[in-house]
């Protein structure tokens, strides 16, 4: 049972990922394919093996949340949160992403081909995403490690409160968030771009390294200074 | 000589009521270092409390059970909503959500083995699950706070029950704090921090913003957890009433309400003492939430924020909820703000180690400082070594038990053979503010002031 499909009109959601978590190593499914998702939340969540799950639809809420290992591909677009706390393996959303997409993953690497909502990169603590298309405003809020590439625009605050992930961004940035600002690109920039933009897929092939501008933190907040002594 | 008297000028000592000594140390303070004051531990302010209520042992007019010999249950289920493993306790009291960080290794460590011994829980903090904490645990509930520091579905995996922390007695509506000294490596790896910054945590959840938002993060924590885990929402003391029936609505198994006395690693002092209201008047929010939405029973209900003696557990109970949790108490029984700390069996002092941050035993608050004189809200490694596991282990343990043959007293003479059926019948109130804020009548009088119908 190399390859097996799930109809979500059919099938209740709990079963599936049951499925997922529990049977599908036992039982050497290398592929699952879930049909008619219609915006369901939680679909595919969990995930702790290499198998290859292929969403053939729209997908709601924590789509491939907290996801290890797994390739998910969402053949639609997702709602909040997809991808959140992911620790390794691969995301791949073909549509648009709302708000929070790749929130405070750990690992593994977020592929959105169209846009992103607001905060998308929020919390991020060392995964990789790259988003096709622009992002709202807030993304990479409190970003803590990871990278970000962004070929279309970014909204407001971007990358406010950042501390080490760094973000790279094609577009027009509508405004830096606090403590966020832009680098000169070293080399070691230019070839993580092309290697996240390889790993996007065919589709980032027209996007140049050289294009994108690097939003690092100035590492201004990291201290209070609760213990500078000012007695005037 | 000069016999005369010579009169003598008259010292005034009139303090100011509204610029006693502690606000013109504030505004100096201020004025020095143009920052707020960072502390830790819970509202130093009197407060309408437990202290407030008294209960009406057993006489003519109900039975009383004997003291020693008469049965009298103290076990406590949690999560019996929707979990498929709802938590099993043998004492309704457990041990509130402290990171390591905040606190060593070691003492998570003896947390876990005290709560172990005494068949209750432990939970994690804001910063990840130890190992420590994991194997010496045997129930521990795993904290999803809006950091997200070290979350990861293993340990929820590994986890016995999951805590949504939306919000902390000490701060509801801000987000937690770890000065960098405290930020060493261990925990820097832990919270992908660099290490030794001055770590802020969100205090919005990433990933979620309403109420109908957390419906379905919860419906996603248990599909990845197979629906075995209960799921505890805890919220800092505010619009309690809403807030318990907006969790509930979310899908909350328990809810854990955490009063404006609940203590913190670290908060600003203006935060700790001005935002939130009182343990007294949230537990009777929350209880008439459940109460409202007839989830009694369903939903069961931890409330925490000053809970130190076996009286306040039973007068906990007795308003309605099903379990106590406490922080600052277990704190102490591990030796904060003793003047010593035990070393083979003996007691060396700490009081230069507390001279050293600018406290004294019975006086501190300073483990945002993270330089704890008795080695319990510390990161250094020299000073950890003044806890050691075994000792405070031992230490929590009795006063866990102590609490809880505290409370068996107290049920037995109103008569009840499980601690849970002690009643609000069971309680009077000492003040007028008491009375109002616990909905319990004034002693020796029916009055609650502001009832509807009160006589
Ligand atoms: C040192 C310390 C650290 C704490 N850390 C956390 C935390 O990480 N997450 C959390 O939800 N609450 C935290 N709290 C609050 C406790 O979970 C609990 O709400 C509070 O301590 C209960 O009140 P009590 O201290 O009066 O018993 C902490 C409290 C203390 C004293
Ligand atoms: S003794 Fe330690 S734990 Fe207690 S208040 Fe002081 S620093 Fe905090």
């Amino acid at each position: 049972m190399e390859c097996l499909n799930f109809d979500l009109a059919t099938t209740s959601l709990t079963e599936v990922n049951t499925f997922l978590h529990q049977k599908s190593a036992s039982k050497g499914v290398r592929k699952v394919t879930i049909s008619n998702p219609n915006g369901a939340h939680n679909i595919a969540v969990g995930l702790n093996l290499p198998v290859e799950v292929e969403i053939a639809g729209h997908a709601g809420y924590y789509a491939a949340g907290m996801n290890q290992l797994a390739s998910v591909t969402i053949m639609g677009s997702v709602g909040t949160g997809v991808a959140e706390n992911m620790m390794s393996g691969r995301v791949h959303v073909q549509g648009f992403a709302s708000n929070g997409a790749g929130a405070s993953a750990h690992g593994g690497l977020l592929v959105i081909d169209g846009d992103a909502g607001l905060r998308c990169g929020i919390s991020l603590k060392g995964g990789d995403i790259v988003v096709g298309g622009s992002v709202g405003s807030f993304s990479a809020f409190m970003a803590q490690a990871g990278r970000m590439v962004i070929c279309g625009d970014a909204g407001d605050a971007l990358g406010d409160s950042l501390y080490e992930a760094v973000i790279y961004v094609k577009g027009r940035i509508k405004s830096l968030g606090a403590d966020a600002r832009e680098e000169a690109m070293t080399d070691t920039d230019l070839a993580a771009i092309g290697e996240l933009l390889v790993q996007g897929g065919p589709t980032f092939s027209i996007h140049k390294p050289e294009e994108f501008k690097r939003i690092a933190s100035a590492r201004a907040l990291y201290h209070w200074n609760v213990d500078a002594d000012q007695e005037y | 000589m000069d016999n005369k008297l010579r009169p003598t000028k008259k010292l005034s000592h009139e303090e100011s009521w509204g610029y006693d000594r502690s606000i013109i140390d504030y505004i100096q303070r201020a004025a020095a270092h143009g920052l707020y004051e960072i502390r830790g531990l819970g509202a130093k302010r009197r407060l309408p409390h437990f202290d407030d209520l008294v209960f009406l042992g057993a006489s003519m007019s109900r039975y009383p059970l004997e003291g020693y010999r008469e049965k009298c249950t103290t076990k406590t289920m949690l999560g019996t909503r929707f979990a498929k493993k709802p938590i099993a306790l043998e004492i309704p009291i457990t041990i509130a959500g402290m990171s390591f960080g905040a606190l060593s290794a070691h003492v998570k460590d003896a947390l876990g083995r005290a709560a172990t011994e005494m068949g209750t829980s432990t939970t994690t903090g804001d910063g990840g699950m130890t190992l420590e904490e994991r194997a010496s645990s045997k129930i521990l509930v795993y904290q999803c706070l809006p950091s997200r520091y070290g979350f990861n579905p293993d340990d929820l995996r590994k986890a016995n029950a999951i805590e949504v922390v939306i919000g902390q007695g000490a701060k509801p509506g801000g987000g937690g704090m770890l000065l960098g000294q405290k930020v060493n490596p261990r925990v820097a790896k832990m919270r992908t921090l660099p290490e030794g910054v001055d770590q802020r945590s969100a205090c919005r959840h990433p990933d979620w913003t309403g109420p109908d938002d957390l419906a379905i993060k919860i419906r996603e924590l248990r599909e990845i957890t197979d629906w075995e885990k209960p799921i505890y929402v805890k919220v800092g003391a505010t619009r309690t009433f809403n807030d318990v029936k907006l969790a509930i609505h979310s899908g909350a198994d328990v809810v854990v309400v955490d009063g404006m006395q609940g203590g913190t690693a670290a908060t600003q002092t203006c935060f700790i003492e001005h935002v939130g209201i009182p343990t007294l008047a949230a537990l009777r929010q929350a209880v008439d939430a459940l109460e409202d939405m007839n989830m009694k029973g369903t939903v069961q209900l931890i409330v925490s924020g000053g809970i130190r003696t076996g009286a306040d557990v039973a007068k906990a109970l007795a308003m309605g909820a099903d379990a106590v949790s406490i922080g600052q108490g277990v704190l102490v029984a591990l030796g904060c703000n003793s003047e010593s700390w035990i070393h083979d069996g003996e007691h060396i002092s700490a009081v230069e180690g507390y001279e050293t941050i600018g406290a004294a035993p019975g006086f501190c608050h300073h483990c945002h400082t993270g330089q704890c004189p008795v080695g319990i809200t510390t990161q250094d490694a020299v000073l950890e070594q003044r806890l050691q596991p075994e000792v405070g282990a031992r230490r929590v343990k009795n006063y866990l038990k102590t609490l809880n043959m505290e409370l068996t007293t107290i049920a037995r003479a109103c008569g009840k053979q499980n601690v849970h059926h002690l009643e609000r019948e069971d309680l009077v109130a000492l003040t007028i503010e008491a009375a109002a804020m616990a909905h319990i009548p004034l002693a020796g009088t029916n009055w609650i002031p502001g009832a509807m119908n009160a006589l």
